[in-house]
């Protein structure tokens, strides 16, 4: 018999499989160095998703807009590699403290209305930046993209190559560190007034949870999240365009959470993996009419009920 | 300048038709729908493809670019809508915004991607002017005349509808709260059916007046999509009035914004949609009282 302490304690514990995986995660860009682009890629949209899912899944904000601060992210770090210094690890944290400031910002936005009033605001705001990016061209090129970053070598030592190799690694360690962080902050106490709030705001600040606080601090957190993965966008293509604030980015986003299962970090993950395979599977097929076959996927998968097709009602089942 | 305030109240009314279907279904149902654009463009394209390859006079597109989206509208109201709408309204975003992505995929591999061009008839091209030259007063073209005529009458319709007919009471009880009304007797699911066609027609209607104001291409959807939504979030869903001066002030805002400062283009629109929702998240005109 276990106490209730450590019945629940138990349940945040990292399992072999979990380490398991991450390793396998880790020696794919060594075993399939023609790959490595592609893990880079996925690694760094599966960081978008962790992000994302700490504001969808966990505290049900519904938002549209998540990409500007992807997009905030990835601009800020690119501007800093081209005009003040070319280190990767410090772009990394000028791009998260900016998109960190900007998401406690913009976290006034959505602490009140509906979900309709929610979902405008967040449109809004990625909105609002993109056509900043696009008209403060002196600055960020306009609709050309932020072009000529050169990053510096990674630690003062590994050089990120064509191939990837060290771009792919270096997502794959930011993630995995964000990833535990965001995995911490969920299974804390304070996670879990974050699922009070998304199931029933009205009771949870009856019991004495400050509803306003728990949003504020989440939507704040998770856009720092999300500038690290546009900052990784943004050092690992040496690019930044005007794409990462469009409203496709964002509704992408929401499609692999919602694919990979929401309420449940490794959704995103998983999610990211099956969206870009899908994508590139679809996108070989037919290349100019791709968005129909994910809107039809989209439309099927709705009317089904999503629920029927995430893991965490598997895996809720085996634990209960 | 005041040109200016004309342009910008016909572009005004024309969202108005657009956006007021929007209104209506998502305040009746609580349903966040993306797709709405996707009507507006059906019909726009029906009036392009009857008008270029039929020649079919423009008065008469009209009414059957409102028939052709209002009978989808009602199709897939039955088909697809219905079961989403006690779904949670991520869901419902995701369904509406994937049945958007299939709609712009669609209009690209039949019609192609490039903007249509509308050819006008005669009687709808030229230009009034009150004073001349230099210290003209007002230019009104014509057709931005036409298209504030049609949209104001409609709105008068629509608000006689819905204040003084049988269908518009049980559309208001509806709206106030469904389950109250559905004990009283009220067919909500039938009251509901019909304002979804009536609102996707109206869409249609909006989308043949405006695919030569607005331009009609296959990201018609998406790119409107946006004010369409501003209309309704900004005016409110529980009366018509609200979303008809929603979608006119943003209609003066975008026009204005565009001619004063072209460099800050629709930034202005969007700051001025969050500062709105910021103030009254339920948007500038609700009516108390109502759910």
């Amino acid at each position: 018999m276990m106490d209730a302490r450590s019945r629940l304690l138990s349940k945040t514990k990292w399992r072999w499989y979990e380490l398991l995986l991450w390793a396998v995660v880790f020696v794919l860009p060594a075993l399939l160095p023609g790959h490595a682009l592609i893990v880079n890629e996925i690694a760094i949209v599966a960081l978008f998703a962790v992000s994302l899912d700490l504001v969808l899944g966990y505290t049900g904000i519904v938002t549209l807009g998540h990409a500007a601060f992807l997009g905030f992210g990835a601009y800020c770090s690119a501007l800093f590699a081209k005009f003040i210094h070319p280190d990767p690890l410090l772009g990394l944290l000028v791009g998260m403290a900016a998109a960190t400031l900007l998401g406690a910002v913009c976290s006034v936005t959505i602490l009140r209305g509906s979900d309709l009033t929610r979902l405008m605001v967040t449109l809004g705001v990625a909105l609002l930046l993109l056509e900043l990016a696009n008209k403060l061209d002196w600055l960020t090129g306009g609709s050309d993209g932020l072009q000529g970053v050169v990053m510096g070598p990674l630690l003062g030592r590994f050089e990120f190559d064509l191939y990837g190799q060290t771009a792919a690694w270096y997502s794959l360690t930011v993630l995995l560190l964000l990833f535990a962080l965001a995995r911490r902050w969920v299974q804390s106490p304070w996670g879990a007034t974050l699922m009070a709030v998304r199931d029933n705001p009205l009771r949870a600040a009856a019991i004495g949870i400050s509803v306003p606080s728990r949003l504020a601090v989440v939507y704040t957190l998770a856009a720092g999240v999300a500038g690290a993965a546009g900052a990784l966008l943004a050092q690992t293509t040496g690019f930044a365009s005007l794409d990462v604030f469009a409203l496709e980015r964002s509704a992408d986003e929401v499609l692999m959470l919602v694919i990979g299962g929401v309420g449940w970090l490794y959704g995103g993950v998983l999610g990211a993996v099956v969206f870009k395979l899908m994508h590139d599977v679809i996108s070989n097929i037919t290349p100019q009419y791709w968005t129909f076959w994910m809107g039809l996927f989209l439309v099927v998968l709705m009317l089904v009920g999503r629920e029927r097709l995430s893991p965490v009602r598997w895996f809720k089942g085996r634990q209960a | 300048m005041l040109t200016l305030l004309f342009d910008g109240i016909a572009y005004g009314m024309l969202l108005f038709i657009l956006a007021v279907g929007l209104s209506v279904t998502m305040g009746l149902m609580n349903f966040i729908n993306l797709a709405h654009g996707a009507f507006a463009m059906v019909g726009g394209y029906i009036t392009v493809v009857l008008m270029q390859r039929l020649e079919v006079p423009f008065l008469l597109c009209l009414p059957i670019a409102f028939a052709g989206a209002a009978v989808l509208g009602a199709l897939l109201e039955r088909t697809l809508y219905r079961p989403m709408y006690r779904k949670p309204h991520l869901d419902q975003v995701l369904f509406s915004i994937g049945l958007a992505f299939m709609a712009v995929a669609a209009a690209d591999y039949f019609m192609g991607s490039q903007q249509q061009i509308m050819q006008l008839p005669e009687w709808l091209r030229g230009r009034t002017e009150l004073g001349d030259g230099e210290n003209m007063v007002l230019g009104m073209g014509h057709y931005r005349l036409f298209i504030i005529a049609v949209c104001a009458v409609l709105a008068l319709a629509l608000q006689y509808a819905l204040t003084r007919t049988r269908f518009g009471s049980r559309l208001r009880a509806s709206v106030d709260d469904s389950r109250v009304a559905a004990g009283l007797g009220i067919p909500v699911n039938q009251v509901f059916a019909l304002t979804f066609a009536v609102g996707s027609g109206l869409a249609g209607l909006g989308g043949a007046l405006g695919a030569e104001v607005l331009g009609l291409d296959p990201t018609f959807p998406l790119k409107f999509m946006v004010y369409f939504l501003i209309v309704v979030a900004v005016g409110g869903t529980s009366s018509i009035t609200g979303p008809l001066l929603a979608a006119l002030l943003l209609g003066v805002a975008d026009v204005a914004g565009k001619y004063y400062v072209p460099k800050l283009g629709a930034f202005i629109v969007y700051a001025l949609m969050i500062a709105i929702l910021i103030w009254r998240p339920q948007g500038l005109f609700v009516r108390k009282g109502g759910k």
